[in-house]
């Protein structure tokens, strides 16, 4: 294996791992804060990479697209919390399994009616295609650097958000203590749509980073949506750091394993077997990373507890 | 004469939440027969001591001898298995069962195996007969068929006796058996605990003054997770300290 | 009428349904297969409302068991085996076997680490699915041929297959109520509504509790194994989180904690989805709100319709 293909799968790796994180910090937060199983936080994924796909179309600008974007994924989160969401708080979490489940099923199949089955294409905006040269022999798609920039930069200021601010403060309480916040008098019923809401945005943000280069089509937010949780579960529910950490972890070790399993299991197998063996061991790995942390952490990396 | 092997001792027992020593080197010695009473003010950290003792919660350092064995990190089931039964302090009983059902689970747990699959549980004619017994030491056998989500508070409190005595435990670790319990209910709840004092050692936690002082042959003093004063009521009534630091207010 | 004579009533009425939906239709081959694939996920319904009504886990990966035993019959027939008995053995020790491992790291955590935990095994064996290239990858496999019993066809005819499956669904059944009503059935309930009492009793809970996950596990590979003699086909969908989602539906809708309540369940979702389905093929815009109504309204809302409130 080449040290450029390496650097290559590195890199797409932290791709991969910035967008887990956008979409593995609004749950996290939800778990955290609310004690809720949020199984539709996929579906706003998705729709935000629709909602790009369709206000980019429509303004022929990708950066008013995004604008428009972070505004209806942010609205989205918002009505589904007060229509439906809200009511689930501190039930069961069989209701709220049940009731998110419904939710997915009908947005997935509400854009399969919009926009059909097939893949939508979104373009790359002007300014940012092309590619750069890295290293001698390097080339990397300029636009895919920006997301991995833009992906840590929104971590930044969600780090600054959740530790140096009051209202940041207040969510991280409640992420380790909801009944303690509640009786400390903060509202919490604003609050939890706040949360919601933003979460939700984050989301639609990484749907619609993620839209120029993977194929939009109606249920990708749903495996995303599983690799979040094993994100979430290693970084410890209610960690906005575990979080990050978790999921630059589980994008580096999907990415790699799956570019590199099948040469590594060639070391110890004939070709043929590795052929077989290596494409069905990536597939597991960062299942099995999180079954080894859970067998040493059961409550993840960063319990959210200890800060 | 040398004293017979206590069935209880905890040697220096520590637990910390955070920066809080609910449990600050805790010694105490519970005689075999024995009932004694631990009070001491809300927060003392009583509830936090059984749970250590149960082995819930998990001791910092320090050590727990049941019956002479080790059983510090000894997880909870395994220590019921060695005599030790416990109640709540807020009721927790399987609401959707009968009376009767709550208490012959815990016969179950020691007698014969759970991993039974086919023969149902309701008709185990052993199982039935101890739980009725043991309502019966509680007062408790006419309500055998009520699921216990349905008796009324002082109800659950028996039950929650019964199901700890039915396992003939030998120390019965008790979280304030007469909490929110009527004049009535309380002097009930005394008299059945009486008739318990031969067969097993009881460890009491009670704020009811009343009822330690009818029951208890020795009482041990914990104020701020520190064993303050332990001895016969009589010189637990006199002491300057404990008077000064907890019953001032109540006796 | 009692509870107790209503609570063997439905059942008795459910059995007689299927029995009789050959006979009614004529043997209408539609109909007859509309009730043997309501009959097969009844099945892996049964395993599941094991742990999840009565255990009160809430397991989402119980499809991963349904698709490692139909995995095992399939991979089984393409090497040339077609005993009955050994392959829906093998189906039933499949789910079991995955099932071990899988709840003894998943029962270390509990409620929504539970529920993203299984979730995330289950998706876990939902990939090896797709990447097993020598038994069709993504595209699946179909079985070579049907299974043989001592030279007859059970699974030959829809007719046959029916009163087959409708048998086992029948032992599944009666051995799922023994299960619930024996030591460690009450050990199991008992620990779904407080966990912290059944330890204080002296149990060691999560053994328990494994042993249930496991039995569900090989209820849900018996019901795989059926499901992919019955469709002469396997594929990764058999494990997919979305199925597993549904069995949590059929679960939920049918009544939590009554195992006719999960077969009720099956064929409620399954004839819902057929209905639907012939207004639009964007019925799960119309299932998908019902989803959330229930939940909303609060669970059992199926169970409540037929005027079961008990459990
Ligand atoms: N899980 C916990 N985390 C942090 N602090 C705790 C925890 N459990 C108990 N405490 C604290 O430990 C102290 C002792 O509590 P504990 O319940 O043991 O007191 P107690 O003597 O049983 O009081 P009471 O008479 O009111 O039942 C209290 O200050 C309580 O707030
Ligand atoms: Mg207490």
């Amino acid at each position: 294996m080449s040290t450029t293909l390496l650097l290559i799968q590195t890199l797409n790796g932290l791709q991969l791992g910035v967008l887990l994180f956008l979409i593995a910090a609004g749950l996290t937060l939800v778990f955290g804060v609310m004690d809720f199983i949020n199984l539709a936080h996929g579906v706003q994924y998705m729709l935000g990479a629709y909602f790009l796909a369709a206000f980019a179309a429509a303004t022929g600008s990708f950066a008013l697209g995004l604008a428009l974007t972070l505004a209806a994924a942010l609205l989205c989160g918002v009505v589904l919390e007060r229509l439906v969401l809200r009511h689930l708080y501190g039930r069961d979490h069989l209701d709220q399994v049940l009731a998110t489940f419904g939710i997915i099923l009908f947005l997935n199949e509400a854009v399969r009616a919009l926009w059909g089955s097939a893949p939508l294409h979104v373009d790359i905006p002007e300014a940012l295609s092309g590619a750069v040269r890295l290293m001698p022999g390097l080339l990397y798609p300029l636009y895919r650097l920006v997301l991995i920039g833009a992906g840590l930069g929104v971590a930044l200021l969600l780090y600054v958000l959740v530790t140096h601010t009051r209202i940041g403060m207040r969510v991280r309480a409640g992420a380790s203590d909801a009944a303690m916040v509640s009786a400390l008098g903060v509202n919490v019923g604003r609050l939890f749509t706040l949360v919601f809401g933003f979460g939700a945005m984050l989301a639609g943000f990484a749907g619609a980073l993620a839209a120029p280069i993977l194929s939009v089509e109606p249920g990708m937010g749903d495996n995303i949506l599983i690799l979040a949780f094993v994100v979430v579960v290693i970084g410890g529910i209610g960690s906005v750091r575990g979080a990050f950490v978790a999921a630059l972890l589980v994008g580096l070790v999907d990415t790699l394993g799956r570019s590199f399993s099948t040469s590594l299991m060639r070391l110890v197998m004939d070709s043929s077997a590795a052929a077989q063996a290596g494409p069905a061991l990536a597939s597991m790995l960062v299942y099995v990373l999180m079954a080894l942390v859970l067998a040493v952490r059961p409550r993840g990396l960063f319990p959210a507890s200890a800060g | 004469m040398t004293a017979p092997r206590p069935i209880l001792q905890l040697q220096g027992l520590v637990k910390h939440y955070g920066r809080l020593r609910v449990s600050d080197d805790v010694w105490l010695d519970v005689a075999p027969g024995e009932t004694h009473a631990l009070i001491g003010p809300n927060g003392a950290g009583k509830t936090t001591l059984i749970g250590q003792i149960a082995g819930e919660i998990p001791s910092d350092s320090g050590r727990i001898l049941l019956d002479g064995a080790d059983v510090t990190v000894e997880r909870p089931h395994r220590r019921v298995h060695r005599g030790l039964a416990r109640s709540f302090q807020i009721t927790r009983l399987i609401g959707g069962f009968s009376a009767l059902e709550n208490v012959a689970l815990c016969a179950q747990a020691l007698e014969g195996s759970s991993f039974r699959f086919l023969a149902p549980a309701s008709r185990d004619a052993g199982l039935n007969a101890a739980a009725i017994a043991a309502l019966a030491e509680t007062g408790l056998a006419e309500r055998a068929d009520i699921p216990a989500g349905r008796l009324s508070h002082g109800e659950k409190r028996q039950l929650e006796l019964a199901m700890a005595l039915v396992a003939r435990p030998k120390l019965m670790v008790l979280d304030e058996p007469m909490a929110g319990l009527g004049k009535a209910e309380t002097q009930a709840m005394i008299a059945v605990l009486r008739r318990l004092a031969g067969q097993a050692a009881i460890l009491l936690v009670e704020h009811d003054m009343h009822a330690v002082f009818a029951l208890a042959d020795r009482i041990s003093v914990l104020v701020e997770g520190r064993i303050i004063a332990s001895g016969p009521p009589d010189a637990i009534r006199a002491d300057a300290a404990v008077r000064a630091a907890y019953l001032g207010e109540e006796v | 009428m009692s509870i107790s004579a209503r609570r063997s009533l439905l059942p008795l009425l459910l059995g007689a349904g299927f029995a009789l939906v050959p006979v009614v239709t004529g043997g209408d081959v539609y109909t007859v297969n509309l009730a043997i694939r309501i009959m097969c996920l009844a099945i892996a319904a049964i395993g599941l409302d094991l742990i999840l009504g009565y255990g009160r886990l809430v397991s989402f990966g119980h499809a991963a068991f349904f698709g490692a035993g139909a995995y095992a019959v399939g991979i089984l027939s393409t090497h040339g085996f077609t005993s009955a008995p050994l392959l829906i053995g093998a189906a039933i020790l499949a789910g079991a076997a995955l099932a071990l491992p899988i709840g003894a790291v998943s029962l270390r955590t509990r409620g929504v680490y539970f529920i993203m935990i299984t979730l995330a095994f289950g998706q876990m064996l939902f990939f090896t699915a797709t990447s097993l290239s020598a038994y069709g990858g993504d595209d699946g496999l179909s079985l070579p041929a049907r299974a043989t019993f001592l030279g007859t066809d059970p699974f030959g005819s829809p007719l046959s297959f029916h009163y087959v499956v409708l048998a086992l669904l029948a032992l599944v059944y009666l051995g799922g109520r023994a299960i619930v009503a024996s030591r460690f059935g009450r050990v199991l309930r008992a620990g779904g509504e407080d966990e912290r009492r059944v330890i204080a009793a002296g149990f060691p809970i999560t053994a328990y509790r494994l042993v249930a996950f496991v039995i569900a596990g090989g209820i849900a590979g018996l019901a795989g194994g059926l499901y992919a003699e019955f469709t002469e086909f396997v594929s990764p969908a058999y494990l997919s989180w979305q199925r597993s989602g549904e069995f949590i539906v059929m679960v939920v809708l049918g009544g939590t904690g009554s195992l006719h309540g999960a077969v009720l369940g099956a064929a409620g979702v399954v004839l819902l989805e057929e209905w639907l389905a012939e207004f639009t093929e964007h019925w799960r815009l119309i299932f998908g709100p019902l989803l959330v109504l229930a939940a909303l309204a609060g669970r059992d809302g199926l169970a409540r319709l037929l005027g079961r409130g008990t459990r």
